[in-house]
């Protein structure tokens, strides 16, 4: 009988798949889509090849504690290598395969890999160029064959199978030699370095320990429990700790098979071959499938597209009730099996999605309506939250408690705290050991046994943790409440008719906020409701526009605490442009510059005058200026209809 | 030599598209065609693979005698060519093509065949995976179920490739597999003519008129000009050649 649960704690992961492999030697564990057929690899043949990978490994003259870097795709490879690092005591290194030859060189001197696996050609060939920079790597082995012909008299490079090869030959002379040194192993052995994402300077690897991916993966499972028959899709970068919080944690401690595409491109279509239980995607993958069924609905027949629309609505309806837990009515219930049977569930088996029972999105904010969508067409969606040095999860979303505007609550085992700077403080048994050779950060991150996460945020009544920002750019009221202007303009932005916002109150008593209104949707809007308008100036001017968005403010700020609502705003009466220095090129919003720019109104933002006069300049692309003088409406946020009837 | 074009002349009435045309190419060669538009490269590859038949000279491939061979026999001989004007059936998939290509290599009987059994079935299998190696050699993984009508033409290139590859050959001859692509299906298109020569040893004959490409990729280059092999040689003899340059970019009138 193997052990489960917290059980798995007290040993490694090739440990755990050495247990498995004996209690469970049939059940499927990896899964490869290959030449259009899936081959299935039991936990037997996965043990095997870890061994013989490691026995490979020794024949080669790997020694305990040193580093092995994989470059590679999704491939079993991957974890063979991984788990057969582990094994002998080594610790694996994950390198994004997009890396280019600079940074490969940094990672692989770094850690001061000794090994390295890379997938094909192009990645040896990167490793090629760097070669007389990373003196540390004695040997590189290449998985695709392919084009290597010419690679073959180089001693530095040897293939996968041949390693295997070797391994099974050593495994003749000496046929215990991975069996003892797995049984060596040490749950509190530092297994796998992650690279952080350091928005700031060179990024540092966290060390990943066996209790930490195993304490995170039985943690998860207690609240959303699995089965080793269930499925998973691996298809981001293993270098990414989302796919070793999957594939190797969750996976070992008993979650599911790990299936993976047969290449980047047919992700998507191989997911709906596999039907997935669970996922796990940021962001944009569950944004860009919402907009491929919008477009795919908006292309359809007008009867197909009338029906979508009604059982979207009931859909709806549902999804308000499920996100809280609470029981439909009986009414309800019956008019959203109906629309299951007739719409989503086929749409859901369209995309995949048919078997699947919980999916989390992760890495960044995830739009409110995108996730009231998913809970309309039947997908359980919830949003995760944490770090790389956690394991990639501390908080998750409970089933029938999902907040669209919270990351959940703890994860068991978990605690949490907000520091009096307000930052967000996590601590359990997966927050990793510190820092690759970097002694300084890991002091600096992990002080006082808490994990700090460098991000700001406070927790709901219920318990709830709401993220704000980066610590570093949250501002401050004179009253001494914290505020991330980002945050807020984010929420505003969600709202179809608001292009862009921009939040002031860094010093100042409240909030206010500057709103460009969207000239698509809001013209829309104009002519649907027969107000005629001329320019964007006279559009945003418009009272009856002053009240759709003042609908918009009061909503997002019914979701927000007391001192984080907006009080007072304006519709700016132009769109701010990169042209103009307001935005950078990439579209963030240059907060000094503007407000600099846009004194006067500022200050009646804050005075309490409810108009603005204000001399203004337009610069025409040939280069004419055109002067214009325009009264700008200081609104309040919950001022009451000027005119009665909108 | 693998390949021997020797003295092949070419009229269509009074057109003398081919004249004394002699071309040899090795075992697991790349060797190039060039010239001007109009200069019979085509010309010379319809008489390789059996569309038009030689008015003089003789053509032999392997030992065997190709000049009035039809074009289903020199294919069974080991030569396949992949069109400059795709020629593909756009209402199948991209497998369906790639088996169709295939179906040569079938040999059972009818009753067989209905039945899907016995040989029909090994050879059916056998012939699947076939196709499915070269879809992942030409990366077509994401397309093999997808119409070849509703596949950009890039992509329909490369499965006009991976056709012409399904016939297992052992020469294979490009017609202009480049044109119209951008830089990167460029790019990726040569690396897929070196890794079929590197990695099956194919023999291929290549028209082509990006000269970068074709200086940087072939073993030799025989430059065709009114229908007569004006140079032939190494790729950097050839450009240094004075015909060729004339022939190419017309005679230099500015001083």
């Amino acid at each position: 009988m193997m052990p489960s649960g917290y059980e798995l704690k007290k040993y490694t992961l090739p440990q755990v798949l050495q247990m498995r492999a004996k209690a469970m030697p049939k059940q499927v564990a990896i899964r490869e889509k290959d030449l259009g057929i899936w081959n299935e690899i039991t936990f037997a043949d996965y043990y095997r090849h870890v061994t013989r990978f490691a026995a490979g490994l020794l024949a080669l003259g790997f020694e305990k504690g040193e580093r092995l870097a994989v470059i590679a795709d999704n491939i079993p490879e991957w974890l063979y290598a991984e788990l057969a690092t582990q094994a002998l005591g080594g610790i694996s290194v994950g390198v994004y395969q997009s890396s280019l030859p600079p940074e490969i060189a940094y990672v692989l001197s770094y850690t001061g890999a000794a090994f390295v696996v890379a997938e094909d050609q192009e990645q040896v060939d990167k490793l090629l160029e760097i070669r007389s920079e990373i003196p540390s790597v004695r040997k590189v082995i290449y998985e695709d064959p392919r084009g290597m012909r010419a690679y073959r008299d180089d001693p530095w490079i040897i293939g996968f199978d041949e390693v295997e090869r070797l391994g099974e030959e050593y495994l003749q002379k000496h046929p215990q030699a991975v069996e003892e040194r797995i049984a060596q192993g040490h749950p509190e052995d530092v297994c796998h370095l992650s690279l952080t994402s350091g928005t700031t300077g060179r990024p540092k690897a966290a060390m990943l320990r066996h209790r930490n991916l195993l304490h995170m993966g039985v943690a998860l499972q207690e609240i959303d429990p699995l089965k080793p028959t269930d499925d998973y899709l691996s298809f981001l970068p293993f270098a990414w700790i989302g796919e070793q919080m999957m594939s190797v944690g969750m996976a070992l401690a008993g979650g599911f098979a790990v299936n993976m595409p047969e290449s980047v491109e047919t992700a998507m279509s191989d997911l709906k071959e596999i039907g997935p239980h669970v996922m796990f995607s940021p962001p944009r993958v569950w944004e860009g499938t919402q907009s491929q069924i919008w477009v795919r609905i908006s292309e359809t027949y007008a009867f197909n597209r009338w029906v979508y629309q009604q059982m979207l609505k009931i859909g709806y309806r549902a999804a308000d009730y499920r996100m809280r837990g609470r029981p439909m009515p009986l009414g309800l219930r019956l008019a959203y099996w109906f629309a299951d049977q007739i719409m989503f569930k086929p749409l859901r088996d369209q995309l995949g999605f048919l078997r699947l029972r919980r999916a989390y999105t992760g890495g960044a904010a995830l739009g409110p309506d995108v996730f009231r969508f998913y809970h309309a067409i039947g997908v359980n969606l919830k949003q995760i939250y944490g770090q790389t040095e956690i394991i990639g999860i501390a908080f998750v979303h409970r089933d029938g408690d999902v907040r669209a505007d919270t990351v959940g609550l703890p994860i068991p085992g978990g605690e949490v705290k907000i520091s009096e700077r307000g930052e967000i403080l996590c601590r359990s048994d997966a927050v990793v050991a510190g820092y690759w050779q970097n002694p300084e950060a890991t002091a600096e991150t992990f002080a006082d046994g808490w994990l700090h996460t460098g991000d700001a945020g406070y927790l709901t009544p219920e318990g709830h943790l709401v993220v704000i920002d980066r610590v570093s750019d949250v501002m401050h009221t004179s009253t001494q409440q914290m505020f991330s202007p980002q945050f807020i303009e984010n929420k505003l932005k969600f709202s179809p008719y608001i292009k862009e916002a921009v939040v002031f109150g860094d010093q100042k008593p409240f909030l206010t906020a500057f709103i460009n209104v969207d000239p698509q949707t809001v013209g829309k809007w104009a002519e649907d409701n027969r107000i005629a308008y001329t320019t964007y100036i006279d559009l945003s001017q418009k009272p009856q526009v002053a009240e759709l968005i003042r609908k918009e403010v009061q909503r997002v700020n019914e979701g927000l605490p007391e001192h984080l609502r907006i009080q007072r705003f304006v519709l700016l009466y132009k769109l701010l442009d990169a042209d103009d220095d307001e935005l950078t090129r990439t579209g963030k919003v240059r907060r000094k510059f503007i407000m600099q720019r846009y004194q006067p109104i500022v200050d009646a933002l804050y005075s309490g005058t409810d108009k603005v006069q204000v001399d203004t300049e337009f610069k025409y692309q040939d280069g004419t200026v055109q002067k214009v003088s325009v009264e700008v409406r200081v609104l309040e946020a919950d001022g009451k209809p000027e005119i009665v009837g909108v | 030599m693998q390949l021997k074009v020797e003295r092949v002349s070419l009229n269509f009435g009074g057109v003398k598209a081919l004249s004394e045309v002699s071309l040899e190419v090795a075992q697991g060669e790349l060797v190039s065609v060039i010239g001007p538009n109009g200069a019979g490269k085509t010309s010379l590859l319809n008489c390789i693979s059996g569309f038009y038949h030689p008015s003089a000279g003789k053509i032999t491939f392997e030992g065997h005698d190709l000049t009035h061979a039809s074009p289903h026999q020199v294919t069974k001989f080991g030569i396949a060519r992949a069109f400059q004007n795709i020629e593909l059936f756009t209402g199948m998939s991209v497998l369906e093509n790639l088996l169709m290509a295939r179906h040569t290599f079938g040999h059972y009987n009818l009753l067989d065949n209905i039945l899907i059994y016995g040989r029909a079935m090994r050879v059916g299998v056998e012939n699947r995976r076939f196709c499915e190696e070269i879809i992942d050699f030409m990366e077509l993984e994401p397309y093999r179920k997808a119409l070849v009508g509703d596949l950009p033409y890039g992509v329909r290139k490369r499965v006009e490739v991976a056709r012409a590859l399904a016939l297992s050959p052992r020469l294979l001859l490009l017609d202009e597999p480049m044109a119209g692509m951008t830089l990167e299906e460029k790019e990726d298109m040569v690396r897929f003519i070196l890794d079929i020569r590197a990695e099956r040893g194919t023999t291929i004959i290549l028209i082509e008129h990006d000269l970068g490409v074709v200086m940087d990729i072939s073993d030799r280059v025989y430059v065709l000009d009114f229908g007569q092999v004006i140079a032939s040689g190494l790729p950097e003899e050839v450009s240094q050649n004075p015909r060729v340059q004339e022939a190419y970019v017309g005679v230099d009138h500015a001083v």
